[in-house]
């Protein structure tokens, strides 16, 4: 009996949804815009996180020793450093590999090469170059560091240059927060106005089907079997318009993703979205599906007060 | 069969669209209500069908008042009576044979009898060449004798018809009341409410006649006067 009632409302639901091909042509076109913004911003998320990642990594701290530091006093350093919590990696750079680097870089300015050539000894220390898990933490990375001595008590670090990039780092932590704060709040509104929207062009279209609704009931019909077709289209307005925006991405991202590629380099939006094709369409559509058959079940209610 | 218990429906002190109506209608009558626009006729079927709620009084269907009975049981009620109305009121995207099938549908039957019954009743109104047809392909005529078999095909007790012949020809009038003369011979119980004439006059059978939200003439085989 129940199963009866499940398949004739179901069946009426798709003769409705095919027969009022107009009305629910408009009603998808309305929901593929709002699944697109929506689609859209798990993209830009998606693209701004890793592009804040991409800057976060090059970021970090040297710790530049003096010059007569013992190797294994450096090492031993290291090791604790490495131990921290907050600390993601570090890079031990030793004295030679300093002065090696340093040649490298300056090639071109003969003057200076000669003049190091000209030192009998390196003077360069060894460096510990050091990444945080997070850009705020690297300020509780130097303060511990400040002032470690060795075994003998002198202090054998010459510098730590977060104290010179200490604003410079202050200021992208605050930019990086604001940029994800922005971001959520942008996606919350946008958000917001599409599903009114969605709702809205809902209601108008079971607004034209207010009469029928009225002789369903009078005619003997149950609140439930005459609402429940148009839940059923409600649905299937939000099957089909997740089917389209995930196909109408397709052709947007293969030709915006060279342009992303080149202003954040290693950010690849086409990967991103055939890595996650299955679970941004699952969201997609249980988006749609959901927004689309309550704003039938709530429009159509208004109707069944006879 | 019927009850109206001394039925007032007041819109607002200068609209009272009924006033201490009290009416009676056995089993397998026919009864005409007549009077002039405004009268209170359809006001009456409205409350009979629990469409409105009366302001004063009760209005039973075969003893139970319906207007004591939850909304998810109005439709338990309305299985049992059959509506017609003068605009036809038609499901627009079904075709003529879903129309009918509908009523069927919504109250539970199996498919087995919808298929048997709906082209029985619609060879019944004398429509069957037109059952894939949809409502705006048809003639005024045609349209009322899809809703006549819709009414019908639950095999109601009572068929209530308000203004059914109100937007028809002559010549469908005609055939309209033919088919709820013969519903009636079959045992079904009719309300027409209807200011036409001929239609009552060609009857013959009881007149109920409505003004200004009062009854003030009941004849059991009577003829339309005002």
């Amino acid at each position: 009996m129940i199963f009866t009632k499940i398949k004739r409302v179901t069946k009426a639901g798709f003769v409705n949804f095919w027969r009022n091909g107009w009305v629910s042509l408009a009603a998808i076109l309305v929901v593929v815009i709002t699944l697109f913004a929506i689609g859209s911003l798990i993209f830009s998320k998606a693209v701004l996180e890793s592009a804040l990642n991409h800057i976060e990594d090059k970021v970090d701290i040297s710790v530049y020793f003096k010059s007569g530091a013992e190797e294994k006093d450096v090492l031993a350093m290291k090791e604790v450093v490495a131990k921290l919590s907050e600390v993601k990696s570090v890079e031990y750079v030793s004295a030679d590999k300093a002065l090696a680097d340093f040649k490298e870089r300056h090639k071109d300015n003969a003057t200076l090469l000669q003049s190091i050539e000209e030192l009998d000894k390196n003077p360069l220390g060894a460096a510990l170059n050091i990444k945080a898990k997070e850009i705020s933490q690297y300020g509780s990375v130097a303060k511990f560091l400040d002032g470690k001595s060795d075994s003998s008590g002198d202090s054998i670090i010459d510098k730590v240059n977060y104290f010179q990039n200490k604003k410079i780092i202050d200021r992208l932590s605050n930019i990086l927060d604001s940029a994800k704060k922005l971001g959520l709040i942008v996606s919350l509104v946008l958000a917001l106005v599409s599903i009114l929207v969605t709702f809205n062009t809902i209601r108008l279209a079971i607004y034209s089907s207010r009469d029928e609704i009225e002789v369903m009931r009078l005619v003997g019909a149950s609140n439930r079997f005459a609402s429940g077709p148009f839940i059923v289209e409600g649905a299937m307005y939000g099957f089909f318009s997740a089917l389209i925006a995930m196909i109408i991405f397709y052709p947007i991202i293969v030709w915006v993703d060279p342009k992303i590629a080149s202003v954040f380099s290693g950010v690849s939006l086409f990967r991103y979205y055939i890595d996650n094709f299955g679970q941004i369409f699952a969201i997609l559509l249980g988006v749609g599906v959901f927004i689309c058959s309550v704003s039938s079940l709530i429009a159509v209610r208004r109707y069944l007060k006879i | 069969m019927i009850f109206f218990d001394k039925v007032s429906k007041i819109y607002s002190k200068t609209s009272i669209a009924l006033e201490g109506v009290s009416l009676s209608i056995g089993p397998k009558e026919f009864v005409s209500l007549v009077g002039h626009s405004g009268a209170g006729k359809s006001t009456l079927l409205k409350l009979l069908l629990a469409e409105e709620l009366p302001s004063k009084g009760s209005v039973y269907f075969e003893s139970v008042n319906v207007h004591s009975l939850p909304r998810r049981k109005l439709s338990l009620l309305r299985r049992k009576i059959g509506v017609v109305f003068q605009e036809f009121r038609l499901l627009s995207n079904k075709t003529v044979y879903e129309n009918v099938a509908f009523a069927m549908e919504a109250a539970g039957r199996l498919s087995k009898e919808i298929e048997e019954n709906v082209p029985f009743v619609l060879d019944l109104v004398g429509l069957t060449d037109k059952s894939s047809r949809f409502p705006d392909e048809l003639s005024g005529g045609e349209r009322q004798k899809v809703a006549i078999a819709r009414a019908i095909i639950n095999r109601p007790d009572l068929v209530v018809a308000d203004e059914p012949t109100g937007n028809l020809d002559p010549v469908s009038t005609r055939e309209v009341v033919s088919i709820f003369e013969k519903i009636n011979k079959l045992g079904t119980t009719i309300i027409l409410a209807t200011h036409n004439k001929e239609v009552v006059d060609s009857l013959s059978r009881r007149v109920v006649t409505m003004e200004k939200g009062k009854i003030i003439r009941d004849d059991k085989s009577g003829r339309y006067q005002t």
